[in-house]
């Protein structure tokens, strides 16, 4: 079974619920490794519940429920015997708002799902530490101002400080949820360099509200309205010659 | 932009004075409303405040003369002997104090940190349900619970009990302010750390608890600055001792309770020792929460 870029994570009917309101209906999708997945779609679409179901971050809001089934790597994250705590280490997560830790510094932040997790020693976590701040681009930055509050940092750093943090556990996947939607032009340019650099050793899925960026940075593109996957495919064909009305509507402007 | 603007339109000279502008009516009446509600608000401040420095200015200034460091390091003498001082008490109100906290603390946080996490399980609604009721009843009541439940059983007066009752008195307050801290740390900050593949425990423990630390801190020093002025619950507990205590499991004296002694005794010494341990007590609260709030402040800078 020779495959060049076999399926990571796979999704397979996927719906999920707030109370009665069901957010995601019946959504299969696979994403193959080293690619970058781009969710687009208007507000409300079901975009990033259904991103946050893929590491088990939705059950951690109150009445909420998960029908379906997420593989990865062939196994059902949401089998009984699997512990979400698991999934998490191996399927990273960025947020929409930087959310450093602020109690810690800005290397703190950085090991801290390594110290917390134990087992590590002092020598093995500082050098894990500058391996993922490297990874994020943020190296030469701060490598004088470790020491130096997480929060202490521009809005662009910090943000790339959280992908360190979580690339610091050396996850195989990295859902980021609009990522850049509250930096400035540069601070995302220097993201989506990052992610372009990233997707060598990571499979990436961002869910973005800006199109140009879904067109720069990722390989496949799903399209998502009212809970509903439209339409997915390779990224310039969702972009040149989409095959559904609605997702033309949308690409060009016409709503959303 | 702006300036190559003003060149065209340029701004219209102010108008000469003419005395003071009379505005209409209604912004007149709003102006006096508004400067009515200033004053109420001021008064009423003003008022909530006052019997705080009547008390202090009264209690310092018949406390002060008799304030000596014999106070500080002898025992209280008989009474017709001039001298003595209430160091046996001082030392038993800081020994139960701090066996009170170290009962009422772990259990406070733990119970805040339940109620705070999983507001919609039955057992926490329950458990918030009751905090809020303790929160209620007279301190006398639970002296009165301490000696029924534990004086009663043991054979006797101790600082054990008395520190009980004192734990009991801290714990709806240390649990509260727990409870509200956690609430106010942004629900992004569990999801990063879960987002991290920690387990939730550590994640409360090690990141929420510790972002809210500060916070925490103070609600249980407040905690302990109340627990140190109740005289209530250690009236039929702990009672009070004359002497050196001997061990936990004996009588033993506290400031509260001593000066309540001294305050009704009949004689004129004993009634300035009790005013000079209020100023001594009163003190010791006031510097627990000017402390707390400073520390505070600084921290959320």
């Amino acid at each position: 079974m020779l495959k060049i870029q076999p399926t990571v994570i796979s999704a397979v009917h996927v719906s999920a619920w707030y109370g009665s309101h069901r957010a995601v209906q019946d959504i299969s999708l696979d994403v193959a490794r080293g690619h970058v997945m781009a969710l687009i779609g208007p507000s409300g679409c079901g975009k990033s519940t259904f991103l946050r179901c893929i590491n088990r971050m939705h059950e951690e809001i109150d009445h909420t429920r998960v029908e379906g089934k997420v593989l990865y790597r062939g196994e059902d994250i949401y089998g009984t015997d699997v512990d979400p705590v698991a999934v998490r280490s191996c399927i990273g997560m960025v947020f929409q708002k930087p959310n450093p830790f602020p109690t810690m510094s800005v290397g703190e932040n950085v090991i801290t799902g390594l110290k917390l997790r134990g087992g590590y020693s002092r020598s093995e976590m500082e050098g894990r530490m500058e391996e993922a701040l490297r990874r994020a681009a943020l190296w030469d930055e701060v490598k004088n101002k470790l020491r130096a509050p997480g929060t202490s940092l521009s809005g662009g750093q910090q943000q790339r400080l959280c992908i360190a943090r979580a690339l610091a556990v050396q996850p195989e996947v990295l859902l980021m949820d609009e990522p850049t939607s509250a930096l400035d032009p540069i601070s995302t340019g220097r993201i989506e360099e990052l992610m372009t650099e990233l997707k060598k050793s990571v499979t990436i899925i961002i869910v973005t509200h800006n199109m140009q960026q879904a067109a720069r940075i990722s390989d496949q593109t799903a399209f998502f309205l009212m809970g509903r996957l439209i339409e997915k495919g390779a990224t310039e064909q969702i972009f040149n010659a989409p095959t559904k009305e609605e997702t033309e509507n949308y690409i060009s402007g016409r709503f959303g | 932009m702006f300036d190559s603007r003003s060149k065209d339109h340029a701004p219209e000279p102010p108008p000469a004075f003419a005395g003071p502008v009379k505005l209409p009516s209604i912004q007149r009446r709003r102006h006096f409303k508004s400067l009515l509600a200033n004053v109420i608000l001021i008064t009423l401040a003003g008022m909530a405040i006052l019997p705080l420095i009547f008390v202090f200015t009264y209690i310092t200034s018949a406390g002060l003369p008799a304030l000596n460091l014999d106070l500080f390091y002898r025992l209280p003498a008989p009474p017709g002997e001039t001298g003595g001082g209430m160091a046996n008490a001082i030392v038993g109100s800081l020994v139960m104090v701090v066996l009170s906290s170290l009962m009422a603390m772990p259990t406070g946080l733990l119970c805040g940190l339940y109620v705070a996490e999983f507001p919609h399980q039955r057992l926490a609604r329950i458990l918030r349900f009751i905090i809020d009721l303790m929160t209620g009843i007279p301190s006398i009541v639970i002296g009165l619970f301490a000696y029924a439940t534990l004086v009663v059983p043991l054979g006797g007066f101790s600082a054990w009990a008395g520190s009980a009752a004192l734990a009991v008195i801290m714990l709806p307050i240390v649990s509260r302010t727990t409870e509200e801290i956690l609430r106010l740390i942004p629900a992004q900050l569990r999801e990063a750390g879960l987002a991290l593949g920690l387990p939730r425990w550590k994640v409360l423990v090690r990141m929420i608890m510790r972002a809210g630390r500060s916070a925490i801190a103070t609600g249980v020093f407040l905690a302990i600055a109340r627990a140190a002025g109740e005289t209530a619950p250690l009236l039929f507990t702990s009672f009070n001792n004359q002497y050196w205590n001997t061990g936990l499991r004996e009588p033993v004296a506290s400031l509260p309770v001593q000066i309540y002694t001294y305050a009704i005794s009949p004689y004129e010494e004993w009634h300035r020792l009790a005013w000079a341990g209020s100023l001594i007590l009163v003190s010791v609260v006031f510097a627990i929460n000017l402390i707390c709030r400073l520390v505070l402040k600084r921290q959320t800078k």
